[in-house]
């Protein structure tokens, strides 16, 4: 009865050329923006070279390159600084942003009362805030954690609201009807169907406690004793020392991706196996 | 009990009036807030043992009527009665989509309502895999969801609600959104585990063709107000297979089921258009 199966499906041209196009786009998916990265370097340098920039206006890529690895020192002790408050700031924003949306997910009027405070606290820029906070509070690290955390934990609050808001109906009236607990309803059925939701807000605010961390130093850094990456650029912008401010840089945009990246990750690992956006697409 | 073991034999449903009352509808009506009156009046006797199906058209509060005797939502008049031991706990619910937790397996959403009483998955693990043998779905204990078909997706969702061993199962159009063959199936499954488990079903249907295959009795209803417009008995014994589906006899209640919503239909109480 059983037939030689042939070790490959023999494809139709249609299906051949979507083979084909896939194999590109795989490819092309790393090596595109690469090809681009290098190529806006490379022009960079040229128009360094060809307009004669002094350094201290715009320092050659290699130079940037070269100091960051002379004041590799310098630099990553302020990078691990920065590092420190953002990810502090993140772990506060997670538990400070679900603890909320849990608070506010047992009851409507709970919501409503608070809901518009989280806003405004949101919409206020951070910067108008920071002499307040520098007022208020002494503790240099608790500042900036402050500030970082204001500004990272409203995605995470409003997304994860959302989605223990975003519940199945059938499942709730499920769960009344076996006599759930609150506790069994937010354990089993709320907080796993909020989780897409709560690691799409844990990916914006990633970034946010990054730049919130940035921005709480520069402001503070003009008032004194920080050592973070914003204060080594506002020493370098000072002293007009481009390279190693454009070396700065290029160390706080890397912790941004691989802040995002990680996140991405955690996000795929946890939702692979059921929700549609992790999902990979047949046909 | 005694009645149960005698009727067993060969026409597979005892008559009717023989059985000890479930529960009773009396006179029960709901309003919504918006005005709307889904059901006035409603007088309805389920006995142990039935397959009874409500028969109508969209809008004629049958899928209140189940909500009701869910206790899922209250009657604005009149009462629900259950004259036994029996209670809201001993009820499982079908919905028209199969409403499983995607998150989760296949053995944990049957698990669901056992665990919500308490019940550990090992002290749970010979219960759920009883009832995924019965619905056809043993091996796919570690699936999840969006990796099942949608007819199995119904079935995982029937073994959740039968695996408390309810008493009353309420089916709320739970086999509208399937292909036919699929639903065949289903609905053969359906007959096999309440011929062998003998509890009382309430089905919702719009579907003439499933109810009469299905039921022994058949309340058809009428929309705007919703209420009971008559009911019929569905006297071809069980078991009933693919052979009773091309039957002479099948194809006469079928008839007389849909001479009754008919008549259901073109006997609003409150005519929508008032000519002048």
């Amino acid at each position: 009865m059983s037939m030689p199966e042939p070790s490959r499906p023999v494809l139709d041209p249609e299906e051949a050329r979507r083979v084909r196009q896939q194999r590109l786009e795989r490819i092309g998916r790393w090596v595109l923006p690469l090809a681009i990265m290098i190529l806006a370097i490379w022009l960079w340098d040229r128009i360094c070279v060809w307009n004669e920039i002094p350094k201290y206006i715009l320092p050659r890529p290699g130079l940037v390159l070269q100091t960051l690895h002379d004041d590799a020192g310098l630099l990553f002790s302020s990078l691990l600084v920065t590092l420190k408050i953002t990810f502090l700031s993140l772990a506060l924003a997670v538990v400070g942003g679900v603890g909320l949306a849990v608070l506010f997910a047992q009851s409507k009027w709970v919501e409503m009362s608070f809901f518009p405070f989280a806003i405004v606290l949101q919409v206020t820029p951070i910067v108008a805030i920071f002499p307040l906070i520098n007022i208020y509070v002494d503790n240099q690290t608790t500042k900036l954690l402050l500030c970082a955390w204001i500004v990272a934990f409203f995605p995470i609050l409003s997304n994860t609201t959302l989605g223990l808001n975003s519940v199945d109906r059938n499942l709730l009236d499920l769960f009344r009807l076996n006599g759930a607990t609150r506790w069994q309803q937010l354990r089993l059925l709320r907080l796993p169907a909020a989780m897409p939701y709560f690691l799409g807000g844990l990916k914006i605010a990633g970034g946010l406690s990054l730049i919130g961390a940035v921005v709480a130093e520069f402001v503070a850094g003009a008032s004194g004793q920080s050592s973070g990456l914003a204060s080594r650029i506002i020493e370098a912008g000072y002293r007009l020392n481009a390279p190693r401010l454009f070396a700065a840089l290029i160390l706080i945009s890397l912790a941004g991706i691989v802040i995002f990246l990680a996140l991405s990750l955690v996000s795929n690992l946890v939702l692979r196996r059921w929700h549609e956006s992790a999902m990979v697409q047949e046909r | 009990m005694s009645q149960s073991e005698g009727m067993s034999g060969d026409s597979g449903v005892p008559a009717a009036d023989d059985r000890a009352p479930l529960l009773f509808l009396r006179n029960v009506s709901k309003t919504f807030s918006t005005g709307t009156v889904a059901l006035r009046g409603v007088d309805m006797t389920i006995r142990d043992g039935d397959f009874l199906s409500l028969l109508g058209p969209s809008g004629c509060g049958k899928s209140t009527a189940l909500r009701l005797i869910a206790g899922l939502s209250t009657p604005t008049s009149g009462q629900i009665e259950w004259p036994g031991a029996s209670s809201r706990s001993d009820i499982g619910f079908v919905f028209q989509e199969p409403t499983l937790m995607p998150w989760a397996s296949v053995f944990d959403n049957v698990w669901l309502p056992l665990r919500l009483r308490g019940i550990s998955r090992a002290q749970a693990q010979p219960a759920v895999m009883e009832m995924l043998e019965r619905v056809h779905l043993a091996g796919f204990a570690d699936a999840v969801p969006r990796e099942l078909s949608g007819g199995m997706k119904m079935r995982v969702s029937i073994a959740r609600a039968m695996v408390t061993k309810p008493r009353l199962l309420l089916m709320d159009e739970p086999f509208a959104a399937l292909d036919e063959i699929t639903r065949f199936q289903l609905n053969n499954d359906l007959l096999d585990l309440w011929q062998d488990q003998r509890f009382t079903v309430v089905f919702v249907t719009h579907s003439v063709f499933e109810s009469v295959f299905l039921s022994n009795r058949i309340v058809t209803m009428a929309a705007r107000p919703g209420r009971v417009a008559d009911e019929m008995a569905v006297s071809a014994p069980y078991p009933r297979d693919e052979a009773f589906r091309t039957s002479v006899d099948y194809a006469a209640l079928c008839r007389q089921a849909s001479t009754a919503l008919e008549a259901a239909m073109g006997t609003n109480a409150e005519p929508q258009h008032v000519h002048a």
